[in-house]
């Protein structure tokens, strides 16, 4: 257990003692012989945005459909508010999708479409137009009652789903990839106003993307998935600083890995020492993992806490000697590829904090990069 | 675009070979003689003829009503039969159904006939049902063979159905029921209206299967028309094939303008916000 971890959740959940509404304990879902969800247990918190990041196949739609109601478990229970849901068909479960294509009926208009689920409900006519009313009005759609789908934009129908799908005030939202049917610059406009929507009616929401930069802006808290497992959850600065595993530390955003070996250390060492090939110096880390001597880790250090010079830095430890053989310039910032003895590449980025580019290392320069005994991560698996 | 002089002739040559015949048709249908190939003025003595002969009469109602019970029938058919194939996954046997429920498409109509009216005969003599052959027989035979046109129409549309939109449907709370009524149906509405109008068609015009099963006393259009011809075509046939040439042509138009109406709708664009 990664002990800085621990102290930020712990601190967290001081922070705000939130209750839990959903629990998944041990779910599995098998489709004939393959596992597209493996023993995932987890724990949504009322009010929170929770996001399941992963690659493709890794189960993550699988998991919001058993959520949903239409894939049903293999094993495992899933229990909402108290009440044990597993085997409830969709049409009993206080939960509501917004599908990723949308899925609005298209011989419906706007009104309709968003009145559906409270004529299912048995509300009154005047009821469900007063709540028609007022979510057209959250997602400022009022102008467009009358209109059918197809007479709709990207960014319009999107805002119909998201309103069709908080209309009957729902414990549980579920999203999946709620932007995936929007061009770039529509997603990042599309992604806060959803989220600010979603915060204004408090309703706890469980989405899936496979997008990390969007898990991150929406989401409170991710669940990193692989292969049917979730491997990883924490909020946003959580998974990203204190990965806990090669595959989330490289999943989300981009990261240089050192394979080394652990050193012999004394019992109070503040510090850990471990000896990497890659490197001609050890690298030196905050103690903020469980190991022995001897065991071979992996170091992660991500790009962004390097820095570059052209003179040899004064620690002892965590820096390397390279040559610049690549440079992307991308406004903001730029990323350096520095090439090290070995051939090796490590990738880091410097911001543009002055216009003239004259001090700055350029292709074929000889920098030394260096970085913060707080910055790397040490990764057992 | 322009049209060259070759393909203009061609165009010309194709519409005259397809419509040419309709026309003399409906021109020989006024003519004042006896003899359907000499002209001999302008009447319209056979439309007075063709509504006064009773036989004929009866004959068209017949056809009517059972080209309406068999394309109901057979859309009712078609769907269920649709909704198994294409939403029931891969059920045990849905090859051999599947096959089988395109098998009367391409069954030569002298075979399926004679079997029907075989399985007729038999079921007569074993439960006593049904006890004689006639309109009730034409109609079961004709919702047969329509039942698998119906279901090829109405299945490619249900295959191309977005399966999220009844998923959406029942997560707001419908029953499955409710789903179909509500969503499914309306969403393949046009392939059932335009299975209905095929097997209407195909209904209204089968004579070689409504012979095989048909009784004394249940003679259908097609079975008078062919019939009468042979003894020598009268006018009068002209008269009714220009009224059923007209009713179809109606009915062409007005489907056309609400196709046009629907794609009118489609085409209005958003407001800016
Ligand atoms: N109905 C099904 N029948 C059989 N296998 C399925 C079915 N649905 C999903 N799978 C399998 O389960 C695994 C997980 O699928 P899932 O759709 O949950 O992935 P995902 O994480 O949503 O991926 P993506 O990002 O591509 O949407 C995949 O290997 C997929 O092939
Ligand atoms: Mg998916």
């Amino acid at each position: 257990m990664n002990v800085a971890t621990s102290t930020a959740t712990m601190a967290d959940s001081a922070k705000r003692p939130e209750q839990t509404i959903l629990q998944i304990q041990q779910v599995t879902k098998m489709f004939g012989d393959t596992k597209a969800v493996n023993d995932v247990s987890l724990e949504i918190r009322k009010g929170e945005i929770f996001a399941l990041l992963g690659g493709s196949g890794c189960g993550k739609t699988t998991l919001l459909r058993m959520l949903a109601g239409f894939e049903r478990p293999t094993a495992g229970r899933i229990i909402l508010d108290g009440q044990d849901i597993t085997a409830l068909p969709p049409y009993e479960r206080p939960i509501n999708m917004m599908f990723q294509s949308y899925a609005l009926f298209p011989h419906m208009s706007v009104e309709q479409n968003i009145a559906f689920g409270l004529k299912q409900d048995g509300m009154t006519r005047n009821q469900i137009g007063d709540r028609v009313a007022h979510m057209l009005k959250l997602v400022h759609m009022s102008k467009y009652a009358r209109r059918k789908p197809h007479q709709l934009s990207g960014g319009q129908r999107q805002r119909v789903a998201l309103a069709r799908s908080l209309a009957k005030h729902p414990k549980l939202l579920l999203l999946d990839e709620p932007m995936g049917a929007l061009d770039k610059k529509l997603r990042t406009q599309m992604q806060l106003e959803v989220v600010n929507i979603i915060e204004s009616v408090g309703v706890t929401c469980v989405m899936v993307t496979h997008d990390q930069e969007e898990a991150m802006t929406m989401a409170g808290r991710l669940g990193i998935m692989d292969s049917g497992e979730i491997c990883q959850v924490g909020s946003p600065t959580e998974v990203y600083e204190y990965p806990n595993s090669r595959l989330t530390a490289e999943f989300i955003g981009s990261v240089n890995i050192f394979e080394g070996v652990v050193n012999e250390q004394a019992e109070d060492a503040e510090e850990l020492l471990i000896t990497s090939s890659e490197l001609e110096c050890p690298l030196e880390l905050s103690l903020n993992a469980s190991v022995s001597a001897g065991m071979p880790v992996a170091v992660a250090v991500r790009p962004e806490k390097i820095s570059v010079s052209f003179e040899r830095p004064e620690q002892a430890a965590n820096w390397v000697k390279g040559t610049v053989s690549d440079i992307a310039y991308l406004g903001g910032i730029s990323t350096y590829h520095v090439e090290i003895t070995g051939g090796r590449r490590i990738q880091c980025t410097v911001a543009n904090v002055a216009r003239s580019t004259q001090d700055r290392a350029t292709w074929g320069d000889e920098v030394y990069l260096s970085w913060d005994t707080a910055s790397g991560v040490v990764l057992t698996s | 675009m322009k049209l060259n002089k070759l393909s203009l002739t061609v165009l010309t040559l194709g519409f005259a070979f397809l419509y040419l015949p309709i026309v003399l048709l409906i021109g020989y249908s006024f003519n004042e003689s006896r003899l359907v190939t000499v002209w001999a003025g302008f009447s319209t003595k056979w439309y007075g003829e063709l509504f006064a002969d009773d036989q004929m009469m009866s004959a068209v109602w017949l056809s009517l009503k059972i080209a309406m019970g068999a394309s109901t029938g057979a859309i009712i058919l078609g769907t269920l039969a649709a909704f198994a194939l294409v939403r029931f996954g891969r059920f045990w046997g849905h090859t051999l159904f599947g096959s089988m429920i395109n098998a009367p498409l391409v069954m030569p109509d002298v075979i399926t006939g004679l079997s029907l009216l075989l399985l007729f005969v038999a079921m007569g003599q074993l439960f006593g049902w049904p006890s004689e052959r006639g309109s009730l027989t034409i109609l079961l035979a004709h919702i047969t063979f329509c039942t698998a046109y119906a279901a090829i129409v109405i299945s490619s549309r249900l295959k191309e159905m977005d399966l999220s939109l009844e998923e959406a449907a029942m997560d707001l709370g419908a029953h499955p029921f409710k789903v179909f009524w509500l969503v499914t149906l309306p969403i393949i509405a046009p392939s059932l209206v335009a299975g209905w109008l095929l097997s209407f068609t195909l209904s209204m015009d089968d004579l070689v299967i409504a012979s095989f099963v048909s009784g004394p006393g249940s003679t259908t259009l097609p079975m008078v028309v062919f019939s009468s011809v042979r003894l020598g075509v009268s006018p009068k046939i002209n008269a009714l094939a220009t009224l059923i040439v007209l009713v179809v042509s109606i009915a062409v138009c007005i489907a056309w303008w609400f196709a046009r109406k629907a794609e009118r709708d489609a085409q209005m664009l958003p407001d800016e916000e």
